[in-house]
């Protein structure tokens, strides 16, 4: 299992019967494919869908039925279909019991910055900044780190894209709750040290004393 | 009263200076017979863009967006449309960027009379700058005002000749919303029907909102 599928696999453990959930493009999607046995959840996407499916089949696809990506997919029984305005009355009216997403940066304070780079082309925060104010829950769905530059900081530096939401932080190497006194660090990767961790990590990390060994 | 008419006819009416709501999300949903006709049967310039996404490459709307024609973006999420993002570089108040919901809401509004919304999306972020900003039972809200266009274009899956629409799916989107906030609303349709045949029950916008229709060269069924 790659890191990416290692981090998905541990996050779907989170969920619990019955929530709706939002997940972000890219690594959140494949959260989707790890959700625990006897365990229901509602997809919510953001254009309009609650119940989304898996992906549609080759020549089975519909122009008219298509995830936040634009690639078409299906939807699973009790799905219903809506508007714009009445999908964001779901997310930010906190009918969202969690959403999943990735992050530039997120911070000590669980503030969250995932949709602009300075300097760099913006794409725009899309239905991000709606996600992480209106959802019950926040879980960030990321890589530790890039290349060894951390992700997870004392304070964001860069545009946030929301203040205080963050709660929990699902990596490759740990699990990490938001806490008022700071980030505590709950679980680690199997074969890692605290040490290790720290290394890559902005934020000064508080052990657990109860630390576990992560398990997807 | 015939709404029906040519793309080439219900794009006429677009002036210099309009502000253009158009619908859809990404490629669903989006108008493209309509920005088609913009692009060749129009030569309406300096217009003001509202849309989730100003589509993806493979829009119409980038076509027009080359010909210099519009000079202002309003939108959410610009990273499928490789125009809009130049436009932002070269010119940062070219193009402003909302929540998604903050988008909807400010377009919702602007049809249904509402002239502005307190919102919790934003506070803390840049998006609050030179936004009123107001305490409610303790938690912190934007001031957002309405917003409102001379034209709408959308996409309908079905509608019948009095313009009533039937958005299928996803393409439901930003359609109708974008539809009830401005003066003038040309829709295509994939099919259109004679009044009667079109259930009343899967009307998504009803079509006291539509002064023109079109055919969409996207057809469907039949």
């Amino acid at each position: 299992m790659d890191a990416k599928n290692f981090i998905a696999a541990r996050v779907a453990k989170e969920l619990n019967d019955g929530d709706v959930v939002n997940l972000g493009i890219g690594l959140p999607t494949l959260v989707a494919n790890y959700v625990p046995e006897g365990v229901h959840i509602t997809l919510q996407a953001e254009h309009g869908i609650l119940g989304a499916g898996p992906a549609a089949n080759p020549g089975e696809e519909d122009s008219e039925i298509c995830n936040a990506g634009g690639f078409p997919i299906t939807v699973l029984p009790g799905a219903s279909f809506f508007d714009s305005a009445t999908s964001f009355a779901i997310i930010r009216g906190g009918h969202v019991d969690v959403t999943i997403l990735g992050a530039l940066q997120v911070d000590e304070k669980g503030n969250i910055a995932n949709w602009m780079v300075p300097g760099k082309k913006v794409p725009g925060m899309g239905g991000a900044m709606d996600l992480v104010v209106g959802a019950k829950e926040v879980i960030v769905a990321m890589e530790h780190h890039l290349k060894g530059s951390p992700k997870i900081m004392k304070l964001c530096s860069y545009p946030l894209t929301a203040v205080g939401v963050v709660k929990k932080i699902i990596t490759e190497m740990g699990v990490m709750d938001i806490t008022r006194d700071g980030i505590v660090l709950t679980e680690l990767a199997p074969g890692l040290t605290v040490e290790e961790i720290q290394a890559v990590t902005d934020a000064k990390l508080i052990v657990s004393d109860h630390l576990k060994v992560m398990d997807a | 009263m015939n709404k029906l008419t040519t793309p080439g006819e219900a794009v006429s009416k677009i002036k210099d200076g309009d502000t253009i709501l158009v619908g859809g999300f990404l490629m669903a949903g989006s108008p493209e017979t309509l920005i088609k006709a913009l692009l060749e049967k129009s030569a309406a310039k300096d217009l003001t863009v509202v849309s989730n996404d100003t589509g993806t490459a493979e829009s119409n709307m980038i076509k027009v967006m080359k010909e210099g024609r519009v000079t202002k973006v309003h939108a959410s999420y610009i990273g499928a449309n490789p125009m809009t993002g130049q436009m932002l570089i070269d010119d940062p108040d070219s193009v402003t960027l909302y929540p998604q919901g903050t988008l909807a809401e400010k377009v919702r509004c602007g049809g249904a009379g509402i002239a502005a919304f307190y919102t919790p999306v934003g506070v803390g972020t840049i998006i609050e700058n030179g936004k009123e900003k107001r305490a409610f039972d303790g938690r912190e809200y934007l001031l957002e005002t309405a917003m409102r266009g001379n034209v709408a274009i959308v996409k309908a899956t079905v509608a019948d000749k009095f313009g009533n629409c039937y958005m299928r799916g996803s393409t439901k989107n930003f359609g109708a919303l974008m539809a009830r906030a401005a003066d003038y609303v040309i829709a295509e349709a994939r099919k259109i029907v004679e009044v009667g045949e079109l259930d009343p029950e899967l009307v998504t916008l009803p079509g006291i909102f539509v002064d023109a229709l079109v055919q969409s060269e996207d057809t469907y069924g039949r």
